[in-house]
């Protein structure tokens, strides 16, 4: 393999590894200063055990984050550094600003929150956490938009040999930027809800803590069943939107050959790049993908065929990735709202709990789905029309790449593993005692 | 103008980088030495705790003011120094964690485990940021088209090397330091008696080092160019003496705050003596990156010089805040409390 092609797995690798620890601590933040809102407005004790019961499993999270993250900006500079010239002046600004508006305050402030328990009154020890909260919730808007700017650049222009700042503004509120900031968000929020609803289902069914995971349950199914249901929604326009900007990633997601109008969607097929077309083809809806596209069942839907073979993105992952991620966004609006409706009796519902128990890796299964259609539907480009990742990657030896994939790969197995491990003997350990009984 | 402006930005905030994350990078690769039980170890974990990670996001900003002002060079130093930069990534991957995962298991071995790895999560990369800036001065080898003709070893020259452990006895010294301030008993009493040794061991490299610069590089060009330049040595060197001053007085924060002005110093020393150039080429001066030939366009610099002038002190502020928020010496009865990983 090529320094090029290993560069791709090795950012894979790191991008797919940090995405299994941060979706958690965007929602779960949120939560936890729910909680903590809670035990300063009430007094009630229980919620101050809540909000440091969920705090330890943010703080694992949040720690292989961090790590995870700091990685990720420096490759773009060891092994993208044709991108980084190319494009620094507008994505180099805006992942500096990232870092100093919003990780600085959250990093600085999950410190207060660990460590100021005593030292604080109760209002600004919550102050904390909804700072934290904030600014992970800010991080990300960042972080999106400069992957925005990869999928749909604007507020450009090619001077001096590269990409260079035109308009500001343009880059910063671009609304497929907010598109996409809103659909992941949802996505982690709903991973949150289920992560907290399986957990305290765990502890449910062997009927121990039952006031407390009670309490717990019923906030993370609140939190998963608003953003499973915007999701449905959200995923729609989003849809449209990729449609209209990137016509090629939309029909490698519904594996379509031929430009039609009247475009079917497929319910399951099996796509054959070689041959330009799909072996089984299965439940046909004719004119449901002109509809969910173009919002009529007449509107002509471009084939991948209209696009040379070199601009096409791989077919069979995407298409694969984008079933997976929407068969499982409706899974969590159904499992939600059936929960919701049993919501007085879930305690005494074992089926539903072990439904529940074992629903926590789906919103993760779903995520890293949802980012391989939006990168590898990408694909061939690096910035979407204008560099393609062939010409991004840089000058190193594939040696030199091949020895840290290794070594990432087997130090991020490692760093999983542990905190797996450390999540898991937490959560079978259960809350702290109630102050004065241990 | 604004090129320069952002030269100076870019010099201080790696040195503000240096400064904070010096002082856990050194008492992290201290801690075998000055904390010998468990619960003295749980201390040192805990001076550090508040602030370690509020330290490390000066070197995630430091990293992305160089891609957004200087893109050229972020792109030649980072891919350039690929194997370096990997290692200090992955020795701050094991040390981040130690601080969450350390106590989660009552088993010594499992202890054991990651304070090797925040030992050698600390120590990796104070050499490594030592021997990568000490090559910076020098020169590296980078052709016509900015692109870097060396390896690994390349870098472990004598002068990287004399930069590297440079770079460690500061953050040593900075360590030790900030132990003696934050702890009391037999913590504080072992980093009182070390100080002085390390101190000593720091200005003898001190002297090597800046005599080295003379032979390996151009830093004093601008210098003798213009001698009132000459001030930032001589403070850096005050404040290089002032902490052992302040040590036989055994006023511990004023020693640490004289260590901090001394990183500050050294840091901006070789800045300044580089500019205008930010990576110079040692195989023809003609290649080399400086502020002008590789930052970001106008409008780039003018957003992002907006956006450092307004937060940056907000950052500064609230970091203030938390310093003075954990201003108490840290004892066991912080340990038995609830506050901590």
């Amino acid at each position: 393999m090529d320094a090029l092609m290993l560069s791709r797995l090795q950012f894979a690798v790191a991008t797919f590894f940090h995405f299994i620890f941060v979706p958690l601590t965007l929602g779960l933040s949120i939560l936890i200063a729910i909680m903590e809102t809670k035990f300063v407005r009430t007094g009630d004790e229980e919620y101050r055990r809540l909000a440091k019961f969920w705090g330890k499993i943010f703080i694992i999270n949040f720690a292989v984050g961090v790590v995870t993250g700091i990685t990720l900006e420096f490759q773009f500079g060891t092994n993208w550094s044709r991108y980084s010239r190319y494009v620094g002046d507008i994505f180099g600004s805006i992942l500096a600003i990232e870092a100093t508006l919003a990780f600085f305050l959250e990093s600085t402030f999950l410190a207060v929150w660990i460590f100021g328990w005593k030292r604080l009154s109760p209002k600004l020890h919550c102050l904390a956490i909804w700072l934290v909260a904030f600014a992970a919730n800010l991080s990300a808007l960042w972080i999106l938009m400069a992957n925005a700017w990869m999928q749909h650049p604007v507020g450009y222009t090619l001077r001096n040999g590269r990409a260079e700042l035109t308009d500001f503004l343009a880059v910063v509120t671009q609304p497929f930027g907010f598109q996409i900031y809103f659909h992941t968000l949802s996505g982690a929020y709903i991973l949150a809800g289920f992560f907290v609803m399986g957990v305290s289902a765990y502890h449910l069914l062997r009927k121990q803590h039952v006031a407390f995971f009670t309490k717990s349950l019923r906030m993370g199914l609140i939190f998963a069943l608003i953003f499973s249901l915007a999701e449905v929604v959200q995923g729609h326009i989003h849809g449209a939107e990729v449609a209209k900007i990137q016509p090629s990633k939309l029909a490698a997601m519904e594996a379509l050959w031929e430009t039609q109008a009247n475009a079917p969607q497929t319910l399951f097929l099996i796509p054959d790049e070689k041959n330009e077309r799909n072996l089984v083809e299965f439940g046909k809806i004719p004119g449901a993908l002109s509809l969910l596209a173009y919002h009529s069942t007449s509107a002509t839907v471009k084939g991948l065929k209209d696009f040379p073979k070199e601009e096409r993105p791989p077919v069979a992952l995407t298409f694969i990735a984008f079933r997976v991620m929407v068969g499982l966004g409706f899974f969590f609006a159904l499992v939600t709202v059936v929960a919701w409706l049993k919501r007085k009796k879930i305690a005494d519902s074992p089926w539903l709990l072990k439904l529940l128990l074992f629903s926590i890796p789906l919103p993760y299964i779903a995520l890293q789905a949802g980012w391989i259609v939006t990168e590898v539907g990408r694909q061939p480009w690096i910035v979407w029309g204008l560099m393609k990742t062939k010409d991004a990657v840089s000058p190193i030896a594939a040696s030199q790449v091949g020895v840290t994939l290794a070594a990432f790969i087997v130090v991020y197995a490692l760093l999983g593993a542990t905190a797996f491990y450390l999540i898991a003997k937490h959560v079978r350990r259960g809350p702290e005692p109630v102050r004065g009984e241990g | 103008m604004l090129e320069t402006i952002w030269f100076l930005l870019w010099g201080v905030l790696w040195a503000v980088y240096f400064m904070l994350d010096g002082f856990d990078l050194g008492l992290g690769t201290l801690m075998p030495v000055v904390a010998r039980t468990d619960t003295e170890r749980r201390l040192v974990y805990h001076v550090m705790g508040p602030f370690w990670d509020g330290n490390e996001v000066w070197l995630i900003t430091a990293g992305g003011v160089t891609f957004a002002a200087f893109p050229t060079t972020y792109a030649t130093m980072f891919s350039g120094l690929y194997s370096a930069l990997m290692l200090i990534l992955f020795a701050l991957i094991i040390r981040g964690v130690s601080f969450a995962f350390r106590d989660e298991v009552n088993s010594p071995r499992w202890k054991c485990l990651w304070d090797t790895c925040l030992v050698v999560g600390s120590f990796l990369p104070a050499l490594l940021l030592g021997v990568a800036f000490a090559n910076i001065f020098h020169g590296l080898p980078i052709d016509q088209d900015g692109i870097y003709q060396g390896t690994l070893f390349t870098l472990l020259n004598p002068y990287g090397l004399a930069g590297g452990v440079l770079f460690v006895l500061l953050f040593l010294v900075h360590g030790a330091l900030w132990l003696a301030v934050k702890s009391s008993g037999n913590l504080h009493d072992r980093a009182a008696q070390l100080v002085p040794k390390l101190w000593a061991a720091l200005l003898v490299m001190a002297v090597i080092f800046l005599l080295a610069s003379l032979r390996a590089t151009f830093l004093y060009d601008n210098y003798f160019a213009n001698p009132a330049l000459f001030l930032i040595l001589a403070v850096t060197v005050a404040a290089l003496v002032m902490i052992r001053v302040y040590i036989a007085k055994a006023a511990w924060w004023r020693a640490w705050f004289a260590s901090c002005v001394t990183i500050v110093g050294t840091t901006l020393f070789g800045v300044v003596g580089l500019y205008p150039k930010l990576l110079p080429s040692s195989i023809d001066p003609a290649y080399s990156l400086t502020a002008f030939n590789s930052s970001s366009s106008p409008l780039t610099l003018k957003i992002m010089l907006a956006v450092a002038l307004t937060f940056v002190p907000i950052v500064i502020a609230y970091q203030a805040w938390v310093h003075h928020l954990f201003r108490h010496k840290s004892g066991e009865e912080d340990l038995e409390s609830e506050e901590g990983y």
